[in-house]
């Protein structure tokens, strides 16, 4: 169907009338907000932040070491129901508990406890002990040396911090394009599909939230060690299971958990160099717990 | 030609339509309004004089949020060596503590959304205890 210039002309000045009518409305509209309230402080006295911390804390490669030794031991004393890191870390910094039944696959993630099919699922086998399938493995952000999340993001809203080697976001450059959420092998990102604010139960006023369509991530907790701290899982956890470090350091004793210890990463095969190791694979008894129910060994 | 008064006619109702926004606001006195943002007095002096924070705290804003997340900067310090917490939600709202008194009274004026606050929170919301 063509259009000839008497349509054309109807349907253009129609558009310039919609185009100049929205602004004007808008003018008009704006009546209420211009309203003068009355002047006055409601806002609730706030103690000034001041000046961060004069000492944060440095490092020329930060790196996370996990004992699942530490971390069977204490979750096999308290029915395996440890979530101590987990929950210090989505307080830290407001992460929304998104309910799995209602809205499924939007769960957001910074540090969760996995089977070890799932975390190591290439070093998995049909023979292998049942203790492995026991074993609570805390997983997060590995942080890698040569991170694919990185090279994948077309804004550098997640870039690699060179001297320390953080892999870090910028949520404010984050357009939502999921090409992260793509690359990274370990599962650590997770996208904002939906407000996060009205999942979050009780707001953490030294962190912002997130919002609507950016991808988030564990940050190994840099705004804590800008001011100091080390990261709040690694507080929180009542096992001494985690253990944070510089892997450049002077300090030899975080380097001898590696050196002293068998050490195994989520799939170095790929190359992607991650910094969070684990250690104590082999358990407290070196054998199996038969007080586990072997109904639980299998899930894929 | 005939049709000249009505075309003339029609060109007027026209004009009177299109200003309509115009005349309203000056009939109604709100041409002559101004802002008028609310600061929180006796909290010390802002990190530059008003006249140059109104025309330059967006950019001043972008600058430290840039320095804070990806460089690892966050200490300000002005030409008289006063030194600030680079952060919106202590630094700058430990003053202009009232989103709505203070931000918002400009941005609606001039129909500017800046979507700080989507993340960032307010400083009501950032009082535990209080339900919004």
């Amino acid at each position: 169907m063509a259009i000839d210039r008497r349509k054309f002309m109807k349907i253009a000045g129609l558009a310039a009338a919609g185009a100049a009518a929205s602004p004007a409305a808008r003018l008009l509209a704006t009546d209420e907000n211009v309203a003068i309230p009355d002047a006055g402080i409601t806002a609730a006295e706030q103690a000034p932040a001041g000046l961060p911390q004069e000492h944060p804390l440095t490092a020329g490669r930060w790196a996370m070491v996990v004992d699942l030794r530490k971390c069977e031991e204490y979750n096999a004393a308290h029915g395996n129901s440890c979530t101590h890191c987990m929950d210090a870390c989505n307080h830290t910094h407001n992460v929304p508990d998104i309910p799995a039944d209602q809205f499924g696959g939007e769960e957001i993630k910074w540090i969760w406890k996995e089977h070890f099919g799932h975390a190591f699922h290439n070093q998995r086998h049909p023979f292998q002990r049942e203790h492995l399938e026991h074993l609570p493995i805390p997983v997060l952000c590995n942080h890698c040396d040569n991170p694919p999340c990185v090279r994948v993001c077309p804004t550098q809203a997640t870039f690699k911090r060179e001297e320390d080697g953080i892999v870090m976001m910028d949520w404010h450059r984050c357009i939502g394009c999921r090409y992260c959420v793509v690359a990274c092998p370990y599962g650590s990102r997770s996208f904002n599909w939906r407000d996060p604010r009205p999942f979050i139960d009780e707001l953490n006023p030294d962190f912002p939230t997130r919002t609507r369509g950016v991808v988030e991530k564990c940050t190994f907790c840099e705004e804590r060690l800008a001011r100091g701290e080390g990261p709040a899982c690694v507080e929180a956890c009542p096992a001494g299971a985690l253990t944070f470090g510089d892997l450049e350091g002077d300090d030899p004793e975080f380097r001898n958990l590696l050196a002293n210890n068998f050490s195994l990463r989520r799939k170095p095969e790929l190359g992607t160099q991650p910094e969070v190791y684990y250690i104590g694979v082999a358990g407290s008894h070196g054998s199996d717990d038969d007080s586990h129910s072997s109904e639980e060994a299998s899930h894929d | 030609m005939r049709d000249k008064p009505l075309i003339i006619l029609g060109l007027v109702i026209f004009l009177i339509l299109i200003t309509f926004p115009a005349w309203y606001n000056v009939i109604n006195g709100k041409a002559t309004y101004v802002p008028d943002p609310v600061v929180r007095e006796g909290q010390g002096d802002c990190i530059a004089d008003g006249d140059w924070m109104r025309a330059n705290h967006m950019d001043v804003l972008n600058e430290w949020r840039d320095l804070v997340v990806r460089e690892g900067v966050r200490v300000h310090e002005t030409e008289d060596h006063r030194r600030f917490n680079m952060s919106l939600s202590y630094t700058c709202m430990d003053c202009h503590s009232n989103k709505e008194e203070f931000c918002d009274r400009c941005h609606d004026y001039l129909d500017v959304d800046p979507y700080c606050w989507e993340c960032h929170l307010e400083p009501a919301l950032m009082t535990p205890g209080e339900d919004h």
